[in-house]
C-alpha cells in the first residue's frame, strides 16, 4: 500500500485520502461554453508529472501533491497556501 | 515412530523427547516435534505424498521447504497445504492426499498417466472449441480429473486477524545471507525484522554449521518464524503470512535474502518417488535425522551435488554412484574417492526406473533403480545401458534466484550467460539482495556481502548517505548451461506442478507460443503453485534451443505476487462492516423497527414486523395528516459556514440564491455539478447575518462537504466549513398536532403562526437542549425539524414522544416519508433524479437563480438550455384497480422507450396510484397519456396529471 505524505497529517496510508484529480484551471464564469466543455469533459491524462488535488479524508484537509503517472511516485505535497506561493492559480 | 532415526546431532530441529502422531491417508504415523509432515511421513517409510496434476503420477518429495508442489497435501477442510511447510503439532487434523481416487498409491484415476501422449500442450484449448458449447459441458469433467485438494465448505477455517508491522529495516529469509544483513543492520541502529518461512531460522546454516560458524540473529533483531512473505507493495510495504494472521509490514528498507531454489536435472522419470533435490536430502538428514534412503545414485551438475553425497555417505546411506555432469575434478571429488564411492566423470541421468510389479506398473511406484548416460557434443547423451540398483536418486541441477519480491519492488531479471543463472538488475534503492538470492553462494562472500547490504540498508533507513550498490553478480560455477537430458520416449519433466515435459515446450515454441510471456500461458509452465521455482531455467532454456537462440533472447516473465500459493481466508480476515448508529437507534429498536440500510446507515423503513409492512406504512401516514408524526432524520447532511463571506460563498456555489437571504429565514437549495446536473438538495438556513446552517441529501452528505472545502481551498474565500452530520442529531415533527406537541416542550421561541413563519429558522431550547428549528414542508403537512447536540438527540426524541402521546403521535420511517413526499410530487434527488438531470427536466428550473452570473453548473446549464429537453419529469395517475408499477418500469412511446417510472405508490390520501415517471416532452401536458411496461411485459396505461397530488395549495404546510 502507497504512502501519501499529507502537509498537515505526515505519512499517512493512501487508503486514507482521495484525488480530486489533476489541478485546471477553473475557467470565469463568462468564459463561454466550449472553453467550460475543455474544463468539464477534456482530461489531459497526462504520462509525467502532474500537480493533483489531494484530500485526506478523516480531516477533510485538500492539499496539492506533485506525482509522477509514470511511477506513481509522489514527489512533493503542498498546502494550498504552499502552492499558491509558488505560483499555482485555480 | 523414532527408530531410524539419525543420532544427534542430526536433527537440528527435532524435540526427541516428544512424539506426536497424526492421521495420513487413514494410517497412524508418529512423528517427533518439530518435524514437517512431510519428514515424518518420509521417516516412516511413506514415499507416495500426492498425485501430479495432470498425469496423476505418484510424486514424493522434490524439495523441502524449496516452496514446490510437489507435495500437496489435505489438511481436514484446507486443501493444498505444503506438507513440507506443515509443522507437526498435537490435534493435527486428518492428513490426505489430494488428487486421487481410491488412496495415494492405488489411485483408479492413474490411468490418464499412460494417454499422456495424447494429451499433448494445449490440448484443451485446441481441442473442445469446436462445436460451440462444448467446453461448458467438458469442462466439469476435466476440471474433476485434474487438479488439487477439495476445499471443505463445512469445515473449520481460521479467523483471519490483519497485523500492522514498523521496522527500519525488514530483512526476508532467515538463512546465514539473511542473519548476517540483519544483524549488521541492527548494529548500525536500525530496528529490524527477520522473516523466516521454516520453523527456525538458520536456513543453509542448519545444514552446514561448519559453513558458516556465526549465522545466529543476535539480541536486537526481531525475528518472526513461519512467516512467508508473499509481495512486496509499493512504498516498501510487505505482505506476510504469520500463520494464520496476514502481515502487513511497513519497512522503510527491505532486505530480499529469500535464498535460490535448487534446480532438478531434467531427465526421463526424474519425477519418480525418491528422486529428490540435494538440498531435500540435505535437509531430512541435517534438520529431521531421517535417512532419505538405503541405497543412493547422486546425479549432479555442481558441488552441492557431491557435498550431499558425502552427507548420505557419513550418514549410512550406501552410495551406488555419483555421476557428476562436469569433467574436472576436485577436492570433493577425492574425499568420496577416499570414502571408497564410485564418482564417474562427464556423465548424467538418463532414466530413473520403477520396477515394482504389476501394480507398480499401472499406479506408478517409487524409484527402484537409474540408468545413466556419457555425456556427449551440444548436450547429446549416449545412454550407457546398465542399470544402477537404488532408491534414492538425488540430484542438484544448480540454482534458480528466489527473487520475486525484489522483481515485485521493480527489479529486473535476466538471464546470465557467464553464470548460467538468473541475475537481478535495475534493483530500488530501499531494496537490498543478498546472498543466493543475488546468485551469491561461496560462504565467506555470501557474509561479507550481506553485512554490507544490512549496514547499507540501515543507513538507508536511517536516512544516513548511502553509496550506490552496484548489482550483484552471480557467481559462475554453480549451475550448468544444459542440465537437460531428453529421452526419445520423453517423460523428461521440467515443470512438476503442472506435468510438462521437454516436448510440451518444444510443442508450444512450434504453435508459434515463442515468446516467454506466450509460452507461459499456453503451456502453463509456472502457472501452477510453485510459480516455476523450480521450473522457470529449463524451460528457457529448451525454449531458447527451439528457437536456436542464446537463453538472454527469451527472457523470463513477469514476477507477481504472491511468492507462493497463498489462503484467501488470509486475505479476506475478518468480516468487518462498519456502520453508523444515529443518537435514536435506540428508540427506534425498541418501538420495533424493521430497518433498511442507507449508506453506512441503518434506517428504520417502518415500525413493526416485515409482514405488516403495508398497514404499518398505512398508519404512519395517517397519523402524520390526522395527527402527528414523527421520523429520524440524523443522517441528513448538516453542514455550518461561519464567516463574513459565508453568504458570498453560499451563493456562488449553489444555483438557488442565498446572497440576500434574511436572517431567520431558511431556503431550498439545489446543488448542480460542473455539467449542469442535479446534484444535491437541501435547505440553508441563516441564522445570523455571517452564519449559515445547510442540509444535504442522506447521499451526497460527504460529497457536497468535500466540494465545499474544495472550491474554498482554491477560492480561499473568509468562511469556515464544519461538518456537523455526526455532531448533530436531527428529527422532523410533522402533522397538524405538531405545534401543539412542541408548545408544550419549546422556550424561546414564539412558535404562533405569525411568529414562527413557513420557512422560517430559529435557535432555541427543546426539552431543556439548545436546538435550532427550522419550520419547513418536508412530508406536506406543518411541521418542523429539529437539530441538537448529537448527545442530547434520544432525550428529546423521547421528550416528544411523551408529549406526543396524548396527541396521537406516532414515529414513522423512511417508507411513509417517501409516500408522503410523493403525495407532494417532492423530487427526491438520486431517486426521481440520476446523473444527467438538468433542473428544467426535473421541472424544478423555478430553483435556479435566473438573475445569478455564478453557481457551480451555470455555463453547462446556459448551453444545454437551448437545446430541445430530451424529456420531462412528470406527475402521473393510474387507475385504482391497476398495478403499482415497480421504479425503473419503462415508459413505452410507440416501439421505443420514452422514459421511466422513478416513483409509484398507491395513496389512500391521493386516492389512487400516484407517481413521477420521466415521459417525452411531447407527452409531458396535463392529462396526455401514456403506456407503461410492468416487469411481467404487460402493459399499463397512466395520465399525467397535476402535482401535488394532495393539498395542491400548500394550505396544511403553510398554515
Amino acid at each position: 500500500m502507497k504512502i501519501m505524505t499529507c502537509p498537515l497529517n505526515g505519512p499517512r496510508p493512501i487508503t486514507e485520502f482521495a484525488c480530486g484529480g489533476p489541478i485546471k484551471e477553473r475557467p470565469a464564469d463568462d468564459a463561454g461554453g466550449a472553453r467550460w466543455a475543455e474544463y468539464v469533459f477534456i482530461e489531459d491524462n497526462a504520462a509525467g508529472i502532474v500537480l493533483e488535488w489531494w484530500y485526506h479524508v478523516p480531516t477533510a484537509f485538500w492539499f496539492v501533491a506533485e506525482r509522477d503517472t509514470r511511477t506513481d511516485t509522489v514527489i512533493r505535497s503542498m498546502t494550498v497556501a504552499a502552492w499558491k506561493e509558488r505560483g499555482g492559480r485555480p | 515412530m523414532t527408530t531410524g532415526r539419525l543420532p544427534p546431532p542430526y536433527g537440528r530441529l527435532l524435540d526427541r523427547a516428544r512424539t506426536i502422531p497424526f492421521e495420513f491417508e487413514g494410517a497412524r504415523i508418529e512423528g517427533l516435534a518439530g518435524d514437517t509432515v512431510a519428514s515424518a511421513l518420509w521417516a516412516a517409510g511413506t514415499r507416495v505424498l500426492a498425485r501430479s496434476f495432470k498425469y496423476r503420477r505418484p510424486r514424493g518429495l522434490l524439495g523441502h521447504g524449496a516452496f514446490d508442489a510437489t507435495s500437496y497435501v489435505q489438511r481436514g477442510a484446507e486443501p493444498n497445504v505444503a506438507a513440507d511447510r506443515l509443522l507437526l503439532v498435537d490435534g493435527l487434523p486428518a492428513i490426505e492426499g489430494q488428487n486421487r481416487i481410491g488412496s495415494l498409491t492405488r489411485d483408479r484415476g492413474a490411468w490418464i498417466g499412460h494417454l499422456g501422449r495424447f494429451l499433448p500442450v494445449g490440448f484443451y484449448y485446441r481441442t473442445f472449441f469446436r462445436p460451440a458449447g462444448s467446453w461448458d459441458r467438458i469442462e466439469p469433467a476435466i476440471r474433476r480429473r485434474a487438479g488439487l485438494g477439495i476445499l471443505g465448505k463445512d469445515g473449520h477455517h481460521a479467523e483471519c486477524e490483519k497485523v500492522h508491522l514498523f521496522c527500519d529495516v525488514a530483512v526476508v529469509g532467515g538463512g546465514p545471507a539473511g542473519i548476517a544483513a540483519a544483524n549488521a543492520a541492527a548494529a548500525a541502529g536500525a530496528e529490524v525484522i527477520l522473516f523466516e518461512a521454516m520453523a527456525r531460522a538458520g536456513g543453509f546454516a542448519l545444514v552446514d554449521p561448519a559453513a558458516f560458524p556465526d549465522a545466529l540473529p543476535a539480541d536486537g533483531v526481531r525475528v518472526m518464524t513461519g512467516a512467508i512473505a508473499q509481495g512486496l507493495f509499493e512504498d516498501g510495504m510487505l505482505a506476510v503470512e504469520l500463520g494464520d494472521r496476514h502481515g502487513r509490514v511497513r519497512a522503510r528498507c527491505v532486505v530480499v535474502a529469500t535464498g535460490a531454489a535448487e534446480q532438478p536435472i531434467v531427465f526421463r522419470n526424474n519425477d519418480l518417488p525418491g528422486v529428490m533435490l540435494a538440498s531435500a536430502a540435505r535437509a531430512l538428514i541435517h534438520l529431521y535425522a531421517v535417512r532419505p534412503g538405503t541405497r543412493a545414485a547422486v546425479v549432479t551438475v555442481n558441488d552441492h551435488g557431491l557435498a550431499a553425497a558425502l552427507d548420505l555417505h557419513a550418514a549410512g546411506v550406501e552410495i551406488a554412484i555419483v555421476a557428476d555432469a562436469r569433467t574436472a575434478t576436485n577436492i570433493l571429488h577425492e574425499r568420496l574417492a577416499e570414502a571408497g564411492v564410485t564418482v564417474r566423470l562427464g556423465t548424467v541421468p538418463y532414466e530413473a526406473v520403477q520396477s515394482n510389479g504389476l501394480a507398480g506398473l499401472y499406479y506408478g511406484g517409487p524409484v527402484t533403480g537409474i540408468e545413466l548416460a556419457t555425456k556427449g557434443a551440444h548436450g547429446t547423451a549416449r545412454p550407457e545401458g546398465a542399470l544402477h540398483v537404488c532408491d534414492l536418486v538425488v540430484m542438484s541441477g544448480g540454482w534458480s534466484p528466489l527473487a520475486a519480491l525484489a522483481c515485485h519492488a521493480g527489479a529486473r531479471l535476466a538471464y546470465d550467460a557467464d553464470a548460467d543463472t538468473f541475475a537481478l538488475s535495475d534493483i530500488p534503492g530501499h531494496v537490498f539482495a543478498v546472498g543466493a538470492a543475488a546468485g551469491l553462494h561461496t560462504p565467506t562472500l555470501v557474509v561479507e556481502d550481506a553485512r554490507e547490504a544490512g549496514h547499507a540498508a540501515a543507513d538507508a533507513a536511517l536516512g544516513r548517505s548511502v553509496l550506490a550498490r552496484a548489482s550483484p553478480e552471480p557467481e559462475p560455477g554453480f549451475n550448468h548451461p544444459w542440465p537437460i537430458v531428453p529421452h526419445p520416449k520423453g517423460k523428461e519433466f521440467l515443470e512438476f506442478d503442472e506435468d510438462l515435459t521437454i516436448a510440451d515446450i518444444e510443442n508450444a515454441v512450434a504453435d508459434g507460443f515463442d515468446h516467454g510471456e506466450l509460452l507461459k500461458r499456453y503451456s502453463t509452465a509456472g502457472m501452477g503453485p510453485s510459480q516455476g521455482k523450480q521450473a522457470a531455467l529449463a524451460v528457457l532454456r529448451v525454449a531458447a534451443r527451439a528457437r536456436r537462440l542464446a537463453p538472454e533472447g527469451i527472457g523470463p516473465t513477469t514476477s507477481r505476487p504472491p511468492f507462493t500459493a497463498e489462503r484467501i481466508d488470509l486475505l479476506a480476515g475478518r468480516a468487518f462492516h462498519p456502520a453508523r448508529a444515529t443518537a435514536m437507534q435506540l428508540q427506534h429498536r425498541a418501538y420495533g423497527a424493521t430497518t433498511m440500510v442507507a449508506g453506512l446507515w441503518q434506517r428504520p423503513a417502518f415500525y413493526g414486523a416485515p409482514a405488516d409492512a403495508e398497514r404499518a406504512i398505512a398508519a404512519e401516514v395517517m397519523a402524520v395528516h390526522e395527527a402527528t408524526g414523527m421520523i429520524d432524520v440524523s443522517t441528513l447532511g448538516k453542514i455550518e459556514l461561519r464567516g463574513p463571506d459565508a453568504a458570498a460563498f453560499l451563493d456562488r456555489i449553489y444555483a438557488t440564491p442565498h446572497a440576500k437571504q434574511p436572517v431567520g429565514r431558511g431556503r431550498y437549495c439545489l446543488l448542480l455539478d460542473e455539467a449542469g446536473n442535479i446534484a444535491d438538495d437541501g435547505v440553508i438556513g441563516r441564522l445570523a447575518e455571517t452564519h449559515f446552517y445547510v442540509t444535504a441529501t442522506t447521499g451526497q452528505a460527504d460529497a457536497t462537504y468535500r466540494l465545499l472545502t474544495w472550491l474554498n481551498a482554491q477560492w480561499g474565500m473568509d468562511v469556515d466549513i464544519t461538518n456537523l452530520t455526526g455532531a448533530f442529531a436531527a428529527l422532523n415533527i410533522a402533522g397538524p398536532a405538531s405545534r401543539t406537541v412542541l408548545a408544550g416542550l419549546v422556550e424561546d421561541v414564539d412558535l404562533a403562526p405569525g411568529a414562527f413563519k413557513y420557512m422560517d429558522v430559529r435557535h432555541g431550547r427543546v426539552a431543556g437542549v439548545a436546538a435550532r428549528l427550522l419550520r419547513v414542508g418536508f412530508v406536506g403537512e406543518l411541521g418542523y425539524e429539529i437539530h441538537m447536540p448529537a448527545a442530547y438527540g434520544q432525550a428529546v426524541w423521547t421528550a416528544l414522544a411523551d408529549a406526543g402521546r396524548a396527541h396521537g403521535l406516532r414515529p414513522f420511517g423512511v417508507e411513509a416519508q417517501r409516500l408522503l413526499r410523493l403525495q407532494k410530487a417532492h423530487v427526491i434527488i438520486g431517486q426521481d433524479t440520476d446523473g444527467l438531470t438538468t433542473p428544467a427536466e426535473a421541472n424544478m428550473g423555478w430553483a435556479v437563480g435566473k438573475t445569478k452570473t455564478s453557481f457551480v453548473g451555470r455555463a453547462a446549464l446556459a448551453v444545454r438550455g437551448t437545446r430541445p429537453l430530451q424529456r420531462v419529469l412528470v406527475g402521473f395517475r393510474m387507475d385504482a384497480s391497476a398495478t403499482v408499477p415497480p421504479e425503473a418500469s419503462l415508459v413505452i412511446e410507440g416501439d421505443a422507450i420514452g422514459g421511466r417510472v422513478t416513483s409509484a405508490a398507491r395513496s389512500a390520501a391521493a386516492g389512487g396510484i400516484i407517481g413521477l415517471a420521466f415521459v417525452p416532452p411531447s407527452r409531458a401536458a396535463e392529462g396526455s397519456p401514456f403506456a407503461i411496461r410492468l416487469p411481467s411485459g404487460a402493459m399499463v396505461g397512466a395520465e399525467v396529471a397535476p402535482t401535488p397530488f394532495y393539498d395542491p395549495g400548500n394550505t396544511r404546510q403553510e398554515r
